[in-house]
């Protein structure tokens, strides 16, 4: 009697568990969730078909990517984000590089700093560059001019506009570059490159940078995903990037917007598959709008 | 003393004073390009159009009701998205980790999560007029299906609170599933079982176990988005074209032409906004240091 009573409460409690195993409200949060993803996408990419009357087709892509303007202005915006993620490279490797080695004392110095940009957001660095560098920069109660306003010429403003860019990109590349370099014994590398007659130059070029390049390139395809769609400080600036050039197109066309917005969006994703890729997932908490 | 005892190499005082010079570049670019432009704004919001010291803009900035009113929508729409996306983003963190679902949807959702968090500015802005707008798939979709026109039935619409807050939401709780699923499995699987062991419910075991450890990692993650909203301006302004007074736009506006007709009421503004980040980020940080004591 008993044990056929536990038998039956045992086929109970299993055909319970297997009503539990179904997570109907895990399925519920995740279809919304994925709806929440997929319905904007679909919609731009259903809108960017449609250019032609009652043709689905690819003309909005063909009359968007033709434009002699789009061209220029996503190359140009290709070329902020490859100096700025070379020029990011050049500060900050060797800064992380020295802070793990030598100067442990900096470290939370520096990690305040690059923990700055987040509460200066892009709408505010972009008012402070223009006003201290579209007027001469001078020494302080003299007339000592240290810099003719960059604003004023053209590769002024570009250099104004790649070091903002490295503002906004800081947090993220200096944290994949530190977490790089965890995972690579610095010390005993550093030493050993010493100890065969290697300057500080080749350690950090052949030595240290080969060894970081999955997190240095992390850092660098979420900086360009950052550059390339970048609007604040690009119309601010008034540099022809693409940022602008798409927000302007917006304003007076509809079909050839919408296809540049999915193709923005299609780079994203490769960008931050390419990440996953090398990565494994760490690195892709962001947030810069 | 102590520090010199502990360097292998004895390195002396003078030494010490060169390590420094390493990480020179790098305070360099920070001074010029982050600390500068801030000083400039701080030092602006406390200067009047003369050049004297003065606490004029603060006061103004506190009595000017179209400032403040621009402060309490960016508020309320950061609020808002970091609530709602801060929620829905947990749930959704939630169903892929201990949730139950099958793991491939694990990665997917992650992977989803680092694109969409990256997705903004114009290109947000235009999916969701395609998809929220006058003509947009879904107002078509809500049309067919139920007979409602969203626009002229209700009162939504896309160049609005609503409309912002629904399109901020789209980057707001990806990143809160980025953060949010870490912590999630950051749960031991022995707490569960020592709750059952003792008689506990699944509810009694997620209010008075699992919610209580992860309460600071969400309560400090909705901060991070609430900042993350309330610094973005590139979505809004593609979004509405510069109609929805917040914050961001309205010092957008103060950049382009002194549309308040007094330059140190602009920086005013602009160090307001840098206050409320920082406290922000206080916040987070605070929080942050309290769930590490139980996660990981």
């Amino acid at each position: 009697m008993a044990s056929k009573k536990i038998r039956k409460v045992a086929a109970m409690n299993r055909a319970l568990a297997r009503i539990r195993q179904i997570p109907f409200w895990s399925w519920l949060w995740f279809i919304l969730g994925a709806l929440y993803f997929i319905l904007p996408l679909y919609a731009t990419l259903n809108f960017s078909l449609r250019m032609e009357r009652d043709v689905i087709g690819f003309k909005a892509y063909i009359r968007a990517f033709e434009d002699p303007e789009f061209l220029q202005t996503f190359f140009y915006s290709i070329g902020l984000a490859v100096m700025t993620i070379i020029a990011s490279i050049i500060l900050i490797v060797p800064t992380a590089y020295w802070i793990r080695l030598r100067l442990p004392e900096a470290r939370r110095i520096v990690e305040f700093i690059t923990l700055m940009p987040f509460v200066v957001p892009a709408i505010i660095l972009v008012f402070g560059l223009i006003r201290i560098y579209s007027s001469p920069l001078k020494i302080p109660f003299t007339d000592i001019i240290l810099l003719y306003p960059l604003t004023t010429f053209k590769f002024g403003t570009n250099a104004l506009i790649v070091a903002g860019y490295m503002v906004l990109g800081l947090p993220y590349i200096y944290r994949s570059v530190d977490t790089g370099m965890r995972t690579v014994d610095v010390r005993t590398l550093t030493e050993a490159a010493q100890s065969l007659g290697a300057g500080w130059f080749t350690i950090i070029v052949k030595i240290i940078l080969p060894n970081i390049r999955a997190a240095l390139l992390s850092g660098a395809l979420l900086t360009f995903a950052i550059v390339i769609g970048e609007v604040t400080l690009a119309s601010f600036l008034a540099v022809p990037a693409f940022g602008p050039y798409l927000f302007l197109l917006g304003q007076h066309r509809a079909y050839e917007p919408a296809a540049l917005s999915f193709a923005s969006f299609l780079m994203t994703w490769v960008a931050m598959g390419l990440i996953q890729l090398f990565t494994g997932g760490q690195n892709q908490v962001s947030g810069a709008h | 003393m102590t520090q010199t005892a502990l360097n292998p190499k004895g390195a002396s005082p003078a030494s010490d004073w060169k390590k420094w010079l390493g990480v020179m570049p790098f305070f360099l670019f920070a001074i010029l390009f982050l600390v500068l432009p801030s000083l400039r704004l701080l030092i602006g919001s406390f200067t009047n159009s003369e050049g004297q010291f003065t606490f004029a803009n603060l006061l103004q900035l506190v009595q000017e009701k179209s400032i403040l009113d621009a402060y309490w929508l960016s508020i309320r729409i950061s609020a808002a998205t970091a609530i709602g996306g801060g929620i829905f983003g947990f749930l959704l963190a939630y169903s892929v980790t201990v949730g139950g679902l099958p793991k491939p949807l694990r990665s997917a959702l992650i992977t989803f999560s680092g694109v969409a968090s990256n997705f903004a500015g114009v290109p947000l802005a235009f999916a969701f007029i395609a998809t929220l707008g006058r003509t947009g798939f879904v107002t078509a979709l809500i049309k067919n299906l139920f007979g409602v026109n969203i626009y002229t039935q209700t009162d939504f619409d896309l160049y609005s609170f609503w409309g912002l807050s629904i399109t901020y939401m789209y980057f707001q709780f990806p990143l809160m599933v980025l953060i949010m699923a870490p912590a999630l499995d950051g749960l031991k699987r022995e707490w569960r079982e020592a709750a059952e062991n003792l008689g506990a419910s699944t509810t009694q075991y997620w209010l008075r176990v699992a919610l209580p450890v992860l309460l600071p990692s969400i309560l400090g993650s909705m901060i991070l988005l609430f900042g993350n909203a309330f610094g973005a301006y590139a979505t809004a302004y593609a979004l509405t074209g510069g109609r929805l007074g917040i914050i961001t736009i309205q010092i957008g506006a103060q950049i382009r032409g002194d549309v308040l007709h007094n330059p140190g009421l602009g920086y005013a503004m602009a160090m307001g906004m840098v206050v409320v980040m920082t406290i922000s980020l206080i916040g987070y940080s605070w929080l942050q240091k309290r769930s590490e004591r139980w996660l990981r």
